[in-house]
């Protein structure tokens, strides 16, 4: 082989090796663009279909398919209306998102700043094996196990003590919106938290060192340099699994006690509800009638944009506590 | 060079050998499947351990012939039987008149019987309650609301009942079962007719719903002073009380295979014949003195011209007939193992009717 052969094949080397490094370029941005099209493509058909499925009750029901309360499938007097399981999803959702989120936030403090290290990585493997279960079994071991011992050590001693008050009022039966509350909360404390730990510990050292040095105590310092740092984060954590909260389908139909109509509106915690996934779970399968299956298509459209509501909100809120945190730091 | 003409060469013979090889299996496949034939059907969830029992035994009968059934519920078996994109739908609750005028000449094939029995738990009641339909419907209804209620003493003189409140526990998925019960209380109650209705998901007035007969016996049995309602096979296999029924003429019926069979009997005279609408066809509150009052038929549904479907060919025609005149006489011998009620002689009667008129292309099938 020839020196000037070498050379030319060094150079033809290099020529090639730009012209795949263009294209390789070129082709991670096709797919990139092409990756969010086709998310962007799926919402929109996901929406499309929602809605032409649900458009013949929409057009029977008008808007009291959102805001009544009759949920009538027998053929003849067929009646839909949302309302009960717009409010049954939020509060179920409620109930959880007061119960994880001061629990997942204080594991993530815990397992960062008091226990860090060996121990602290296996308490947060332990909590995070918790996402592993799939839901189904979370609504099993409830349905079986949780639900007496959470009647009879919880709600039997509320409900007697402070029956009087609607909020305890009714005689707890074990299936109702605040054992799908706790248990949702159960399930969702793992999502919470594991993004709440990465959270706190992108907080500079700077900031707690700062606060250590200005004679702050281990809580205050958590209080005025983790929190506020990052609360952006903690809320984009909450919202993640408030989004599961209120998608959830088996778990909850399971313990929520499955009412149908005026009596699905939960008038005390110890009520049995329905969310809209759940009544779709429900009942999807053997609706037969036109009009019913549309109903519950319409359901999942009014979940579909409480969701899409929800994430716009949470992304408000986020940009909005981030700009007053930098404006904090300036 | 070499080396690439060589490669070359590998992956040509590679390529005729990939087009061939398929070819000449599927040629050897194609001689051989001319026996084979799978019959696909969809829908009810309650027949389906009877079904795929039938599905295992009928290999013994006629090896060629394999059934495949999904049980996706009565309402999925009604709308892809409709599409036809299944050989025969099988539903809990004969076609509605919407339904029976969208499919073009269907026929209704009963091919079990199930029956509805009224669980509770009572600590310290151990002799069966009985009950009534009327007390029933005002117990679903909200009316009756403690256990010692007058209206439930009056049934039970001598069973000292507790005062404490009943809660009500019914499905809350659709199904075929609560199709039957509601059927029957609609029957019994002006009131409940009239406030609630029958299908096979209703607006429950009050109790708690729980899925599956599963979701619904783990209700009963894990809380005292609740009732509900599951499936005869249900109850039979797992430990539960169940009530005594008071029928039509006045008997308190204990739910057995035997009191829903009297029930059947006592009916079958009135039935249609299978090419007739079923949409009134109803079991509950049958006369007779055993008669017990809670049953229903479940149906095969199928054309009564199968090339209606288009994947019928004239062999499957002949498989499905040969299985189903099969499955409502010999077949019959599993239902009592798995807790379902076998059809009486003079239901099979009418089957054989039905089936006997069925075509395919205008001509009547036969299946010898």
């Amino acid at each position: 082989m020839s020196s000037k052969d070498h050379r030319t094949e060094i150079v033809q080397s290099i020529h090639s090796k730009s012209i795949k490094s263009i294209s390789g370029d070129k082709f991670f941005k096709a797919l990139v663009i092409g990756a969010s099209i086709y998310a962007l493509i799926m919402v929109a058909l996901v929406f499309y279909a929602l809605t032409e499925g649900s458009l013949p009750i929409l057009f029977k029901e008008g808007l009291h398919f959102i805001f009544g309360t009759d949920w009538n499938p027998v053929e003849g007097r067929e009646a839909f209306g949302a309302l009960p399981y717009i409010i049954g999803t939020l509060v179920s959702s409620a109930i959880a998102m007061t119960i994880a989120v001061p629990i997942s936030i204080g594991i993530a403090i815990f397992v960062n700043e008091l226990v860090p290290g060996k121990i602290g990585t296996v308490l947060s493997f332990i909590v995070e094996l918790l996402a592993a279960v799939p839901s189904i079994v979370y609504g099993l071991w409830a349905l079986f196990v949780f639900r007496f011992w959470l009647r009879d050590y919880i709600e039997m001693p509320l409900h007697n003590s402070f029956g009087n008050l609607s909020v305890f009022g009714q005689t707890p039966f074990g299936l109702d919106v605040f054992t799908a509350g706790i248990v949702l909360a159960i399930m969702i404390i793992p999502i919470i938290s594991a993004v709440s730990r990465e959270v706190i510990k992108s907080v500079p050292h700077s900031q707690k060192e700062a606060a250590y040095a200005l004679g702050a105590t281990r809580w205050e310092m958590v209080r005025t340099a983790i929190l506020p740092y990052g609360k952006s984060g903690l809320l984009g954590a909450s919202f993640l699994g408030l989004g599961r909260a209120i998608g959830e389908t088996i778990l909850v139909t399971m313990i929520i006690g499955n009412a149908v109509g005026l009596s699905a509106i939960p008038m005390s915690l110890f009520s049995p509800s329905q969310t809209l996934s759940s009544i779709i779970a429900n009942e999807f399968n053997e609706a037969s009638g036109d009009l019913h299956l549309s109903a519950l298509i319409g359901l999942g459209l009014v979940l579909f944009v409480i969701t899409f509501f929800i994430n716009i909100i949470a992304v408000f809120i986020v940009s909005k506590v981030t700009k007053s945190n930098s404006n904090l730091r300036e | 060079m070499t080396c690439i003409s060589n490669l070359k060469k590998i992956g040509v013979s590679l390529l005729a050998l990939s087009i061939l090889i398929p070819l000449v299996i599927n040629s050897a496949n194609s001689a051989y499947a001319q026996q084979k034939v799978t019959i696909n059907g969809a829908g009810a969830t309650f027949p389906f351990p009877l079904i795929d029992t039938w599905r295992v035994e009928y290999q013994k009968v006629n090896p060629n012939v394999n059934i495949n059934y999904a049980s996706i519920g009565s309402g999925g078996g009604i709308k892809q039987f409709l599409e036809k994109t299944v050989d025969f739908g099988a539903t809990d609750a004969p076609l509605s008149k919407t339904d029976f005028a969208k499919a073009v000449n269907p026929v209704h094939i009963p091919e079990t019987i199930g029956s509805v029995v009224l669980s509770y738990n009572l600590p310290g009641v151990t002799t069966p309650l009985k009950l009534s339909g009327p007390v029933i419907a005002d117990i679903f209804l909200g009316k009756i609301t403690k256990w010692d209620d007058p209206k439930i003493k009056q049934l039970n003189p001598n069973v000292t009942l507790p005062s404490n409140p009943i809660t009500v526990v019914h499905r809350s998925d659709g199904s075929g079962t609560t199709f039957v019960f509601t059927n029957y209380l609609s029957k019994i109650s002006p009131e409940w007719s009239s406030k609630v209705g029958s299908s096979t998901s209703v607006q429950w007035p009050t109790g708690i719903g729980a899925p599956g007969n599963e979701g619904v016996s783990a209700s009963i049995t894990g809380s005292p002073y609740s009732i509900g309602y599951v499936e005869l096979a249900y109850a039979l296999t797992s430990k539960m009380n169940y009530a005594t029924l008071q029928n039509k003429a006045g008997n308190f019926v204990i739910p057995s295979i035997e009191s829903t069979m009297a029930a059947v009997s006592a009916s079958a005279s009135t039935l249609p014949k299978g090419t007739d609408p079923w949409t009134s066809v109803s079991l509950t509150d049958a006369p007779g003195k055993n008669s017990y009052p809670i049953a229903s038929f479940t149906y095969i549904i199928l054309y009564k011209e199968l090339s209606t479907n288009p994947s019928i060919d004239a062999q499957k025609a002949k498989s499905i007939v040969s299985f189903l005149s099969w499955a409502i006489t010999d077949g019959q011998k599993f239902s009592k193992p798995l807790g379902y009620v076998p059809l009486p002689p003079a239901v099979v009667k009418i089957d054989q009717q039905t089936l006997s008129a069925l075509t395919f292309k205008g001509s009547p099938i036969s299946t010898k």
